[in-house]
């Protein structure tokens, strides 16, 4: 089994595998509770946090990279005081591979939260309010459950984001093998060094296969949830 | 059980005023029904009584308390909405619920309580369903169902019946005076259709335009409008209006025909008076007959228990309601006699003439 990859490519796997779920794991309550605060917010700088986090969407990958190296590299202004302070470094390993990944992957789980969001009668909330419910509960107990087929969407899109990402990681935490080489890193790095034909394809596949994983398990678990809505 | 008193309230949103300072008393185990067009701001009153809009000024209290900056769940009141709110995501039996288990109130007392609500209101077989499995009128059941289990001061209705049909609604409204009747809950109750309000309120609060234009028993409303909009508002079908000018021998109206009045208004000769008078109160003479109404009939609607006349008069339609079949054909010239002291007179501001 494990002899269908070799280690190298296996490495890359595991890494790509550790970055995407890392990436949509820490995006996931910043996520909804941006989106929260887009859909229902009204306050001031609300259009302008809306453009910062569509701003991955549109902007070339490259540049999100080169300003996160900017930003966060070791010298940079936020990178040098948590290396400082807390000790976190992104640059050149695969936690800044992580942060690139969440940060591409974070207007694709921001924009489908929202969207459901946006089809929950108020009025549920309302009636939970007379009910007796806090806002604590109202969002835990009705707003929750009715928004989550948007939450898996959201993941989905966000862990497919990083699986695929390339531009912004190369040019952020560069390339190293068993550090920062993801499989769309990988397969590049293959596909320029002699023989490194067969490789690219086995890696290939099993990014075909990951991803085609990621999508059944989503359908599975949004038609679970929806199912006690709709059906 | 409480009584709810709104005094001077007001309500704006952004520049736009909705509720243009509105007073009501509420007694304790009162039905009261808050009626009047759409878009009057009926919802919105109830919604700043329920806590889910704020006062712009003015207070509401709830029993001894005013409740301005009171949270919606510390209020103790349940509110049952036009769309009914049920949880897609729970069944029958956790809507109901909904309350008890914030409480943390014992599973088997949450059960039992439950139960005596769905056996009250013939849930009791659907109790494990989900709301998207149920009919308009059982999803209404349950969302009265998740009102009556939080057992609180006031129960709140917007619009409950709306969703339903005809037939439905009529056995509702049955349904929940009857509740009423058992539970004796303070009840404010929100609709736009005036036989809701008729058949099933103790007091009637007609609402135009962010403003309490009258209140009072339904009868009281319906004999004695304090003004035109009510007049025209309760009732169906709606009064008949005229417009005539006092003589010494009463209304002269467009036609030239003069119509006697029972008593003298308390206004000058040659004022300019609105004569209403309901459909039921007019009645057929022959064409010429001194001191009617001249008319051309022009729609005949017979509904079997009674006829509806819709006549050409006066510049305008009148409507007649007879209880007796008729004979009546399109474009006959007919007479209107009004039934001795039943019109009601206003002024040119629309406000009930006092007789003399
Ligand atoms: N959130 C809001 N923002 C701005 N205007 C509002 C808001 N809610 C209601 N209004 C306005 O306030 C007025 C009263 O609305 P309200 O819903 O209270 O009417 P209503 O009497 O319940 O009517 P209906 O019988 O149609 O339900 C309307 O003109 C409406 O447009
Ligand atoms: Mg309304």
């Amino acid at each position: 089994m494990t002899d269908w990859l070799s280690p190298e490519e296996w490495a890359a796997v595991r890494l790509s595998l550790k970055v995407a779920l890392t990436a949509m794991a820490a995006s996931l309550v910043p996520g909804i509770l941006v989106a929260f605060l887009l859909e229902r917010g009204r306050f001031w700088g609300r259009q302008a946090l809306d453009v910062l986090v569509h701003l991955p969407l549109v902007l070339p990958p490259v540049v999100v990279g080169y300003v996160l190296l900017l930003g966060f590299g070791r010298r940079g202004p936020i990178g040098s005081v948590l290396a400082e302070q807390f000790g976190i470094v992104f640059a050149f390993r695969w936690t800044g591979a992580a942060l690139a990944c969440a940060i591409m992957g974070f207007p694709l789980l921001v924009r489908a939260v929202r969207l459901s969001i946006e089809t929950v009668d108020r009025k549920l909330e309302d009636a939970a309010g007379t009910l007796g419910a806090n806002p604590a509960w109202v969002f835990l107990v009705v707003t929750l459950p009715l928004i989550m087929p948007g939450i898996i969407a959201g993941m989905v899109l966000s862990f497919a984001k990083a699986m695929g990402e390339f531009g912004a990681t190369i040019t952020f935490v560069s390339n190293i093998p068993g550090e920062t080489q993801t499989l769309p890193t990988a397969i590049y790095t293959l596909t320029q060094v002699p023989g490194g034909e067969a490789g690219a394809l086995r890696l290939t596949l099993a990014s075909i296969v990951i991803s085609v994983g990621a999508l059944l398990a989503s359908e599975w678990l949004a038609r679970r949830a929806r199912r006690r809505f709709f059906a | 059980m409480a009584n709810v008193s709104i005094r001077d309230v007001r309500k704006s949103f952004g520049a736009t005023p909705v509720i243009r300072g509105v007073d009501v008393d509420i007694q304790d185990g009162e039905f009261v029904i808050l009626v009047g067009p759409s878009g009057c701001g009926k919802s919105t009153l109830l919604r700043m009584i329920a806590g889910l809009e704020d006062i712009t000024s003015g207070d509401i209290r709830i029993g001894s308390r005013v409740v301005n900056d009171v949270p919606p769940k510390d209020r103790d009141i349940a509110m049952v909405f036009q769309s009914y709110a049920l949880y897609p995501h729970m069944t029958v039996a956790e809507n109901m619920a909904f309350s008890l288990r914030l409480k943390g109130t014992s599973k088997e007392e949450q059960k039992r309580r439950v139960q005596e609500a769905a056996a009250s209101l013939g849930l009791t077989p659907l109790l494990d369903r989900y709301p998207r499995q149920l009919s308009g009128g059982q999803r209404q059941r349950v969302a009265m169902g998740r009102a009556i289990v939080r057992d609180p001061q006031v129960f709140l209705f917007d619009e409950p019946l709306s969703n339903l049909d005809a037939k439905l609604r009529v056995s509702m409204r049955g349904e929940i005076k009857e509740l009423h009747q058992r539970l004796k809950t303070t009840t404010v109750y929100v609709t736009h259709d005036q036989i809701e309000a008729m058949t099933m309120a103790d007091k009637i609060v007609v609402m135009h335009d962010g403003v309490v234009e009258q209140v009072g028993a339904p009868l009281d409303l319906y004999d004695r409008p304090a003004n035109r909009f009510v007049a025209g508002f309760i009732g169906s079908p709606a009064m008949n209006f005229i417009e005539g000018r006092l003589e010494e021998n009463g209304l002269a109206l467009r036609s030239g025909a003069i119509l006697p009045l029972d008593m003298r208004p308390a206004v000058p000769i040659a004022t300019m008076l609105t004569y209403g008078i309901r459909p039921e109160h007019l009645q057929i003479a022959p064409a010429g007959t001194p001191e009617t109404i001249p008319a051309t009939v022009s729609v005949i609607e017979p509904t079997g228990s009674d006829t509806t006349l819709i006549v050409k008069a006066e510049g305008g339609n009148l409507t007649v309601l007879l209880r007796e079949r008729c004979a009546l054909k399109y474009g006959e010239e007919i007479a209107l006699k009004p039934v001795p002291f039943q019109a009601h007179l206003f002024d040119e501001a629309g406000r009930r003439i006092a007789s003399s």
